[in-house]
């Protein structure tokens, strides 16, 4: 049994991800509605909208958290190609590459920071551990697997600056280390596609921009292509390719974050405008009902 | 929360004290008047009332005096809080020395049985202390390790068992080739239960594995061709020294080996194995561990969604623990059943579950050292109350409830790290999730 | 026909004496989220309580039977209710707030202390008492097979309907019940707002604890024996009962408490006696398995 969907129509090269008419409905409430859109290879994109327009739903039916009603959410990737929709979650991150991190933020609080970058590191070890089996009784690689899997998260604690605290419970990092450290054991999976739910969320403009950077660097360095939900609209502007804006689990715009900026739906339904464009907007939007 | 008398309305704390005593008394009257003051006994003309006031005078009077003796020390306003906590310095010593004394406890379980003062009675209750250390370990890998509340881990202790009693019965298999059989029978009923339940949430698991385990028990007593009912099985093969019995004759396990006929060989040699059984299931849990199924579990317990979004099957890795938790039960069963040579449903009962949950728990989930003690705790305690046989069980039922008040988290709380970088640091159980499927 | 009949009735019966049970069951869980695994002894204790009274009753002289059942059931609801808060008060409230295990363990040990209490103070034996209420109604005694309603029957059937009646009473018109369901929402909220958490809580166990005595009493009356353990087998059947109508739901325990009831009478009635216990936790694990929040819970949608 494969879990690749090869025979699903092929997407354009730079697509990673397509989303077409996805819909998720909660009993009468429609949380999402036919909402579709790409995320393309080597980009950042950024989903935004105002509170309850369905963002982290669009997120949780890409993870697998959720079953969508409708749509078709196409994954292709270096390992082939997936129908999101059809997988189990665990199986989103293990074989199509998606990785995600939590609005409210979900680290093993009770396991050191090492071990969290650890266990995200399952699948291959578990193999190299001959599913336990072989492990137990101390054969096969299992021992070189393991420094290969305390090397990469070493590498990766140096990268988010987290190296020293290695050995202390996660629960005890400040909130900013947290972050970074829910994004850093979300990369070890080596994920083709991360998804960001809200991760500058309670940081302060110092670790915001260290964020940034990180970000960028995952893209670039790493490859990956992110796709993040952000309410911080100066990291949005700053560092995405492409913004998608939701509103009442619609999309209202899609496009490069200037264009984006400068649609007066957006502006109406979201961004932060000038007082004198208040007036403006307003007007159009009377314009627009009669 | 806050202390029923505040200070600024009581000008005096003795007055305070007594006044609170003598409202405990007073509820104690209540409680007492018509459980303990009237005994409901069988006459000739039916049922009738028989009063005992002596006893309702002595719980009132003892409720009075405990209460007022607490009041004046251990709950002196102002102290309530710190008396009764363990202080951190404390604990941190007894982490650090846990790890001598394992070793050290080993040693000590291992030349018990050998020093000139031990006596025949000692051995057997070392062979029982050790079999429930054993269903302890077991078990704290399904509730310590995965966070995943089983109620009925008696059940698969039956299974193994049976399976060893009617295997040896029936087929006339050795206690050696039945072992790893009990084991492997044992885990597959863990499996075959444990996999349309695991999806369920905490308590509503906790009361399916209870269900389980009084149905398994129920079919037991009632299956009679098959099991016996209510008579259980009886002569269930002794175990042999690798196919040598422990009995006079000239192929016997003494005159073989040029020893003169003792019964004690026997006892030893269970004793042995049972420690040798017990020790494996520490082994294999210690190294389970450090291997990625370990961290799997207690990720789970931790928190399953984040788990799933690594990639984890976290079914199938609940399975796991259930399959390992149940067929430790199963090895233990089998021993059980190979020495007492009788078994029946009555040994299966949801107590049993509850007695060696309540050690898991008393021990600190997830803590191999704290689960050995609490069970020599629990069961040599038991033990040695034997000669106040009535009161026994009262004041087990209490003593498990008065040690959770003090210590919630158990005996050893701490949880260490699987793996370190550049210093192994014990994490308070504070951050320790329990696990919540 | 008769025959299943009968077999309706004495279903009904038994499933309020469950049902009863149930409530105090469902109550705590959905006030403080944990399984009293004591509250079937309480039940035990509940039904010792009612026997004691009643033999008092016999002792000084009132035998008039419906006063004396009125005085049993006043004194022994408010006796239980002793014990139900005193054993929320010791086992229970220290540990409000830590390890979700700890409570489950202290009210294992609880339970335990109970039944070896009541057994060391009551004696081990069998408690017999004989019908207080004999006789009853007959239908249908034309094709040879009678349905026996006896006055047992409607009494237990009738004192549920009614206690259950002013108990929704209670809970959903008073202010303590309104206190209670903001408890159950969120309770830091709630004492923000005023509300005395800890005395809501006690009220809650107080209540169980009457309830499971007219339990108690009904247990007493219908089989006409107890003992120190049947708090035990009891406790589970109601526990259940509570979970497959939806646990935190009271019209739910209620209504688990009749399937069960009626499940365990028609299972001995048509398949076998000795395995009414299975019949009753097999349901237990089909609900779950495919109707994880019971039959009139509310569902849990995943928060991610």
């Amino acid at each position: 049994m494969t879990l690749r969907h090869d025979d699903a129509p092929a997407l354009p090269e730079d697509v990673l991800l397509r989303v077409e008419r996805l819909t998720m409905r909660f009993g009468g409430l429609t949380a999402v509605n036919d909402v579709s859109f790409d995320v393309r290879r080597g980009e950042i994109t950024a989903l935004i909208g105002p509170n309850g327009a369905g963002k982290t739903t669009v997120f949780n039916c890409i993870t697998g958290f959720y079953k969508p009603t409708v749509g078709r959410l196409t994954l292709q990737s270096g390992n082939g190609r997936f129908l999101l929709e059809r997988l189990r979650d665990h199986q989103i991150s293990r074989t199509a590459g998606v990785a995600r991190t939590f609005q409210n933020i979900r680290l093993f609080g009770g396991m050191t920071v090492l071990e969290n970058l650890l266990v995200a590191q399952h699948a291959p070890l578990m193999k190299a551990s001959g599913f336990t089996l072989l492990g137990v009784l101390g054969i096969g690689g299992f021992g070189a697997a393991e420094k290969a899997a305390i090397d990469k998260a070493k590498a990766w604690l140096e990268r988010i600056d987290l190296i020293d605290r290695a050995d202390d419970p996660a629960a005890d990092l400040p909130y900013g280390d947290q972050r970074r450290l829910e994004i850093a054991r979300a990369m070890c999976t080596d994920p083709a596609l991360l998804c960001l739910d809200e991760p500058a969320a309670g940081l302060n403009p110092r670790e915001s921009l260290e964020l940034n950077a990180l970000l960028r660097s995952i893209r670039d360095r790493d490859g990956t292509a992110l796709l993040l939900i952000e309410h911080d609209m100066s990291v949005v502007m700053e560092i995405s390719d492409h913004v998608i804006v939701l509103d009442y689990g619609k999309t209202i715009s899609d496009g490069a974050p200037r264009a984006v900026r400068e649609d007066p739906r957006v502006i109406a339904a979201y961004l932060g405008v000038e007082d004198e464009e208040v007036d403006e907007v307003e007007r159009e939007i009377e314009e627009a009902a009669s | 929360m806050a202390a029923p008398a505040s200070p600024a309305a009581a000008p005096s704390p003795l007055i305070a004290a007594v006044k609170d005593a003598g409202i405990a008394a007073l509820i104690a009257l209540g409680l007492a008047l018509p459980m303990l003051g009237l005994v409901t006994t069988q006459t000739q003309a039916g049922m009738g009332l028989v009063p005992h006031w002596d006893r309702v005078a002595i719980a009132v009077v003892a409720v009075f005096a405990g209460r007022l003796l607490l009041n004046l020390t251990l709950w002196r306003p102002g102290r309530r809080k710190s008396a009764l906590a363990v202080p951190p310095k404390v604990e941190a010593t007894l982490a650090r020395t846990a790890k001598y004394l394992g070793p050290l406890a080993i040693l000590f379980a291992i030349v018990m049985p050998l020093l000139p003062f031990t006596e025949r009675y000692a051995i057997d209750l070392g062979i029982l202390v050790l079999t429930y250390v054993m269903l302890g370990w077991g078990l704290n890998i399904v509730v310590g390790l995965a966070g995943l509340l089983d109620l009925g881990y008696v059940a698969f202790y039956a299974v193994g068992a049976y399976s060893y009693a009617l295997l040896a019965q029936n087929f006339g298999l050795s206690f050696w080739i039945c072992l790893p059989l009990a084991g492997i029978l044992a885990a597959f009923w863990g499996v075959l239960l444990g996999f349309p339940v695991l999806r369920l949430r905490g308590d509503y698991l906790a009361i399916v594995t209870l269900a389980f385990g009084e149905i398994i028990r129920i079919v037991l007593l009632n299956w009679y061709w098959f099991t016996g009912g209510p008579n259980g099985i009886s002569g269930i093969p002794r175990p042999t020294f690798f196919g040598i019995d422990f009995d006079r004759g000239p192929d016997g396990f003494a005159a073989t080996f040029g020893l003169s006929y003792s019964p004690l060989h026997r006892i030893l040699f269970l004793y042995y194995l049972i420690l040798a059984l017990a020790l494996i299931t520490n082994l294999v849990t210690i190294r389970l561990r450090r291997l990625p199924i370990g961290r799997a579990w207690e990720a789970l317990r931790e928190d399953e969604i984040a788990c799933r979004s690594l990639g984890i099957n976290t079914v199938n890795t609940k399975l796991t623990a259930f399959a390992l938790g149940a067929m430790f039960a199963g090895f233990a069963g089998s021993f059980f059943a190979t020495r007492q040579g009788f078994i029946s449903p009555e040994s299966f009962v949801f107590m049993e579950s509850a007695l060696i949950l309540a050690i898991v728990v008393l021990g600190g989930m997830g803590s191999q050292f704290g689960v050995a003690v609490a069970a020599v705790v629990m069961i040599g305690g038991f033990e040695l109350f034997r000669e106040f046989s009535d009161y026994r069980m009262i004041t087990f039922g209490l003593v498990m409830v008065l040690i959770m008040v003090w210590r919630p988290r158990g005996l050893v709380s701490s949880r260490s790290p699987t793996v370190f970088l550049k210093e192994k640091k014990a994490i308070s159980g504070a951050l320790v999730q329990e696990g919540h499927g | 026909m008769e025959y299943f009949l009968q077999q309706l009735i004495n279903g009904v019966t038994l499933g309020s004496i469950y049902g009863l049970i149930a409530i105090g069951y469902t109550m705590v869980y959905g006030i403080i989220g944990m399984i009293n695994f004591a509250h079937g002894d309480v039940f035990m204790v509940g039904a010792f309580l009612a026997l004691i009274v009643y033999l008092a009753l016999v002792a000084i002289g009132i035998t008039f039977v419906p006063l004396a059942l009125l005085i049993v059931l006043l004194v022994a609801m408010a006796l239980t209710a002793l014990y139900g808060w005193t054993v929320e008060r010791i086992a229970y409230r220290p540990l409000r707030g830590s390890f979700r295990l700890a409570p489950l363990i202290s009210a294992i040990g609880m339970s335990i202390f109970l039944q070896n209490f009541v057994q060391q103070a009551q004696g081990a034996r069998v408690k017999p008492l004989q019908p207080v209420a004999p006789g009853g109604f007959q239908f249908g005694a034309a094709d040879g097979f009678v349905v026996n309603v006896s006055y047992v029957q409607l009494m237990i059937v009738g004192a549920t309907i009614a206690i259950m009646t002013g108990f929704t009473l209670l809970v959903t018109k008073t202010s303590l019940g309104r206190a209670q369901r903001a408890c159950e929402q969120d309770r830091k909220m709630a004492a923000l707002l005023g509300v005395d958490v800890d005395r809501t809580i006690s009220l809650t166990f107080v209540m169980g604890a009457a309830l499971a005595s007219v339990a108690g009493l009904m247990y007493l009356l219908y089989y006409g024996v107890i003992d120190f353990y049947i708090g035990f087998v009891a406790g589970v059947k109601a526990f259940t009962a509570a979970v497959l109508g939806g646990i935190g739901s009271l019209p739910g325990a209620m209504l688990g408490g009749l399937l069960i009831g009626l499940i365990e009478t028609f299972w001995s009635a048509y398949f076998s006696v000795e395995y009414k216990d299975v019949a009753a936790f097999s349901i237990l694990a089909i609900v779950l398995i495919f109707l994880p929040s019971g039959l009139l819970g509310r569902p849990e949608v995943e928060k991610v």
